[in-house]
């Protein structure tokens, strides 16, 4: 497979080798399939997100009612004091911890270290599942204990809930089928599956959870922080 | 390229440190209470850093041949019209909003049906 994806013509780099590649009417992308497909297929979901965010914001600057203090909204109480958004950026740690893991994973992948690859597999998986419990935890806080439902909360502008549970619901589905696909892979490598093969699928599953990662940091900034 | 990505380990932990850090500087923004343009500009800003270390070094974009990386970062460049578009619409919605029902932000509030409520039906 390998021949097949990395042709025996030298290629040249830079511009030249830009127009080269689009002009060749055999391979555009010198990388194997499957990668130029995940690729393709987190621009895709970069549109999705992207609908979600923008409408997000064609609400918040068309609504007359004042949105919700989020900073506030979003706070947990250490030892009496509310600290704002305290909950939100341990998360952002728990993905930001993640994805370095998973980046070590990939390399220890090309270095044929399986026992590695796995573990630092498993423990980006981990820190996935945890993201997506405290996920759950707040949620549950928001409904049960804040009243904030999709048509309406007790802040302000009554949209503020349906972005909420469908920006960040949608996150967390993408966390929740991130933690299964890179348990899948993981032992899948424990197995040796990949030793003819070649192990870019951990490269291929890492592209997909720094995805995740990524669009965590734009929900963080628009949603929590704007 | 001997066998995909493969770059030294030091290059990962700077720039995990670097997303860290980053961070830590998003989260300070609102911890400090910035306002205004201050605040907006500052979350921009660590908001492309840290999207754009990830894309070039973890997603290792920057190691890519040009071929795939202009077809993946080009295409959301599009998105600007999107935002741009919806900008203009969401401020003339408001404005139409302003003239048809005036400026008491009373008349556009809902009444919320709390979670007391809703066990009382």
């Amino acid at each position: 497979m390998s021949s097949a994806t990395h042709s025996s013509v030298e290629l040249k780099s830079g511009v030249k080798g830009f127009v080269k590649d689009w002009e060749d009417d055999k391979q555009t992308f010198h990388v194997p399939w499957g990668k130029a497909m995940m690729w393709i297929f987190l621009l895709s979901d970069t549109f999705i997100f992207s609908c979600f965010l923008t409408g997000y914001m064609n609400v918040r600057a068309s609504t007359r009612v004042e949105w919700p203090p989020v900073s506030e909204i979003f706070s947990l109480s250490m030892g009496g004091e509310p600290i704002p958004l305290l909950l939100i950026a341990i998360m952002t740690f728990v993905l930001i911890t993640s994805s370095g893991t998973m980046a070590m994973a990939v390399n220890m992948g090309y270095r044929r270290d399986r026992a590695k690859t796995a573990a630092l597999m498993f423990a980006t998986a981990a820190f996935g599942a945890i993201f997506v419990g405290m996920q759950a935890f707040e949620w549950t806080k928001l409904i049960v204990e804040e009243g904030i439902r999709p048509w309406g909360n007790p802040f302000g502008a009554p949209q503020f809930g349906s972005f909420f549970f469908m920006i960040t619901g949608f996150h967390g589905l993408h966390v929740s089928i991130g933690v299964i696909y890179i348990a899948v892979v993981a032992l899948k490598v424990l197995r040796g599956d990949y030793e003819k093969k070649g192990y870019e699928i951990v490269e291929i599953t890492g592209l997909y959870w720094h995805f995740v990662d990524l669009v965590w940091v734009f929900i963080f900034a628009f949603f929590y922080l704007w | 390229m001997s066998e995909g990505q493969t770059h030294p380990l030091s290059v990962y932990f700077w720039i995990w440190g670097l997303l860290f850090v980053l961070s830590a500087g998003s989260y300070a923004v609102d911890y400090m209470d910035f306002q205004g343009i201050v605040r907006w500009s500052l979350i921009l800003i660590f908001m492309f850093l840290k999207s754009g270390f990830i894309v070039a070094i973890f997603m290792h974009m920057v190691w890519e041949r040009m071929a795939l990386a202009l077809a993946i970062l080009v295409p959301p460049v599009l998105l600007l019209f999107l935002i741009g578009m919806m900008q203009i619409e969401g401020t003339y919605t408001e404005s139409t909003r302003v003239e048809y029902f005036g400026n008491d932000v009373a008349v556009y509030e809902v009444p919320h049906v709390t979670a007391a409520s809703e066990e009382s039906h």
